[in-house]
C-alpha cells in the first residue's frame, strides 16, 4: 500500500507543478513517474485512474467532459494493461526456459566431451561450434588395445535440442560396441540398426568413421552419407575428395557400408568435416569446397590444432559471426 | 525466406511444385502439407523442385520421410527438377540410390 501512496503523493507534486507552469523539468518529473511505475508493477488504468482522482482533487473546476474522457480513456488502457502484465510473464518464462536450456547444454557438454588421443606420429586438431545452443554435431575418439584410433563424426539431420538429444545416444550405442568390432564398415552397421530402431522416422544422422593404424599407417574408413573429407598428399601438394558411399544412419535397417583404405604417407593429412562447414552461406553464396580448400592450405605450416581454429575464426568472420549451422573440422596429419 | 507449395491432385497421381527455399523455418509447412497426401493407399507423388533455390539437411530429413510414408502405403514416390547443388546432396547422403531423382517429368510439371 505504501508504493501506491508514495506514487500518488509524487504524481500529486508533478502534475500540480506541471498544470502551474509547462517546464521541461516538470515534463522531466513525469518520464521519471513512468519509468517507476513500471518497477513497481502499476498498470497503465491505475494511472489513468489515479490522474482522475489527482485532478479532481487539486483542479476541481475541469469541465465533466474531461472527467468522462477519462473513464473512457481507462477502459481503452485496461486491454492494454492486460497484454502488458501477459508479456511480463512470458518473459519471466523465457528466461526460465533459456536457463534450462544452459544447464542442458552443460550436461551435453559433459556427455559428449572426447579427448584427443596421443598417438605416434600424428597431430590431431579439433574444433566443435554449435550455431545455437546445443550441439548436433559429434564427434569422438577412441583408441583401442592394438593402439589403433577410431574417429567418428556425425550430423544430425535436425538442429537444436532434439538434435542434441539424438547425439547423445550414437555416444552411448558406440561406447557399447564390442572392443573388437571398430571395423568401419561395422561400426556403422551397427550404428545405422540402432538409429533406425530409436529414433524418429523423419530424423537422421550423418556420419563418417574411421580407423587409423598406427603401425602400418593405414587409414581406413566408411561413410553414412556424410559430407567427404577432404585427403592432403604432401607428395604431390593435391587436395582430394574423400569420396565415400553410403546412406545416411537410419533410413534402411539391412544397410551395408562399404569401406575403404588409404595409406598414409609422412606429411599427409586427413581432413573431416560436418557440412555446416561447406553449407556456410555468405554474401556472395555458398562457401565452396575451394575455398575451404584455399583457407587449409594458407594455414598449413601450423599445428593441426591452430589450422582448425584459424578456419573457424576465417568462416565465421564471412558470415559475420552468426553461424547458421552446427560446425565441426577435424585435421588428423601424419608427422613427417 | 519464404515457400510456395502447388498441388495438383489429380485422381491418385499428386503433382506438388514448391517454391522458395527450404530450411528449418520452412520445412514444417512443407510436411504439414505434404505428410497427409502420402498416406493415402497407392498414391504416385512426384515433387518438383526446380524452383528451389535453396535446400538444407532439414529439407533433406522431410523429403526422406514422405519417401518412407509413400513407400510404406504402396505408392510411388519421385524428385524431379533437381539443381546439380542439389542432386550432389542427394549423391552424397546415399538418397539418389533409394530414392527416385533421375527419372525428368515430361517435358516438366506445369
Amino acid at each position: 500500500m505504501e508504493i501506491r501512496e508514495n506514487m500518488e503523493e509524487r504524481y500529486r507534486e508533478a502534475l500540480s507543478t506541471y498544470l502551474k507552469d509547462q517546464t521541461e523539468q516538470a515534463l522531466y518529473s513525469g518520464q521519471k513517474i513512468s519509468r517507476k511505475t513500471i518497477e513497481d508493477k502499476i498498470s497503465p488504468e491505475e494511472i489513468i485512474s489515479l490522474h482522475k482522482s489527482i485532478l479532481m482533487e487539486i483542479c476541481p473546476d475541469t469541465t465533466d467532459k474531461v472527467f468522462h474522457s477519462l473513464d473512457f480513456l481507462l477502459e481503452v488502457m485496461m486491454g492494454y494493461g492486460i497484454a502488458y502484465r501477459e508479456l511480463q510473464s512470458l518473459r519471466h518464462q523465457q528466461q526460465e526456459l533459456k536457463s534450462e536450456i544452459e544447464i542442458a547444454a552443460n550436461v551435453q557438454h559433459t556427455l559428449l566431451d572426447t579427448d584427443i588421443p596421443d598417438v605416434d606420429g600424428l597431430e590431431i586438431g579439433a574444433i566443435s561450434v554449435p550455431a545455437k545452443q546445443m550441439n548436433g554435431d559429434y564427434y569422438h575418439f577412441v583408441q583401442d588395445e592394438n593402439e589403433c584410433m577410431g574417429i567418428g563424426i556425425a550430423d544430425v539431420i535436425g538442429k537444436g535440442i532434439p538434435a542434441a538429444l539424438c547425439m547423445s545416444m550414437i555416444k552411448y550405442a558406440m561406447d557399447s560396441l564390442p572392443e573388437h568390432r571398430h571395423a568401419p564398415s561395422s561400426v556403422l552397421e551397427n550404428l545405422n540398426r540402432v538409429v533406425e530402431h530409436n529414433v524418429d522416422p523423419s530424423m537422421f544422422i550423418t556420419m563418417f568413421y574411421g580407423l587409423y593404424n598406427p603401425h602400418n599407417h593405414v587409414f581406413s574408413y566408411a561413410s553414412a552419407g556424410h559430407e567427404p573429407g577432404f585427403y592432403y598428399e604432401a607428395a604431390t601438394g593435391e587436395f582430394k575428395d574423400m569420396d565415400a558411399k553410403g546412406l545416411l544412419l537410419g533410413v534402411e535397417k539391412k544397410t551395408k557400408y562399404k569401406q575403404y583404405e588409404k595409406s598414409v604417407e609422412p606429411g599427409d593429412m586427413i581432413i573431416l568435416l560436418s557440412d555446416g562447414v561447406t553449407e556456410c552461406r555468405t554474401d556472395e553464396g555458398f562457401i565452396e569446397r575451394e575455398t575451404l580448400i584455399e583457407y587449409i592450405q594458407k594455414n598449413i605450416h601450423l599445428k593441426a590444432q591452430e589450422i582448425v581454429n584459424n578456419i573457424y575464426k576465417q568462416l565465421e568472420k564471412l558470415q559475420h559471426f552468426q553461424l547458421r549451422d552446427d560446425f565441426t573440422l577435424i585435421l588428423i596429419k601424419r608427422n613427417v | 525466406m519464404n515457400i510456395t507449395i502447388d498441388v495438383q491432385d489429380i485422381n491418385s497421381r499428386v503433382e506438388i511444385q514448391v517454391k522458395g527455399e527450404i530450411d528449418a523455418y520452412t520445412a514444417p509447412k512443407l510436411r504439414e502439407t505434404l505428410f497427409p497426401l502420402s498416406e493415402q493407399e497407392n498414391i504416385s507423388m512426384v515433387v518438383d523442385l526446380s524452383d528451389v533455390s535453396y535446400m538444407d539437411s532439414t529439407g533433406l530429413g522431410v523429403f526422406v520421410g514422405l519417401f518412407k510414408s509413400v513407400r510404406s502405403h504402396n505408392g510411388e514416390f519421385r524428385l524431379v527438377g533437381l539443381s546439380e547443388r542439389l542432386r550432389r546432396l542427394f549423391d552424397i547422403t546415399g538418397l539418389a540410390e533409394i530414392i527416385d531423382i533421375n527419372s525428368d517429368a515430361e517435358g516438366g510439371l506445369k
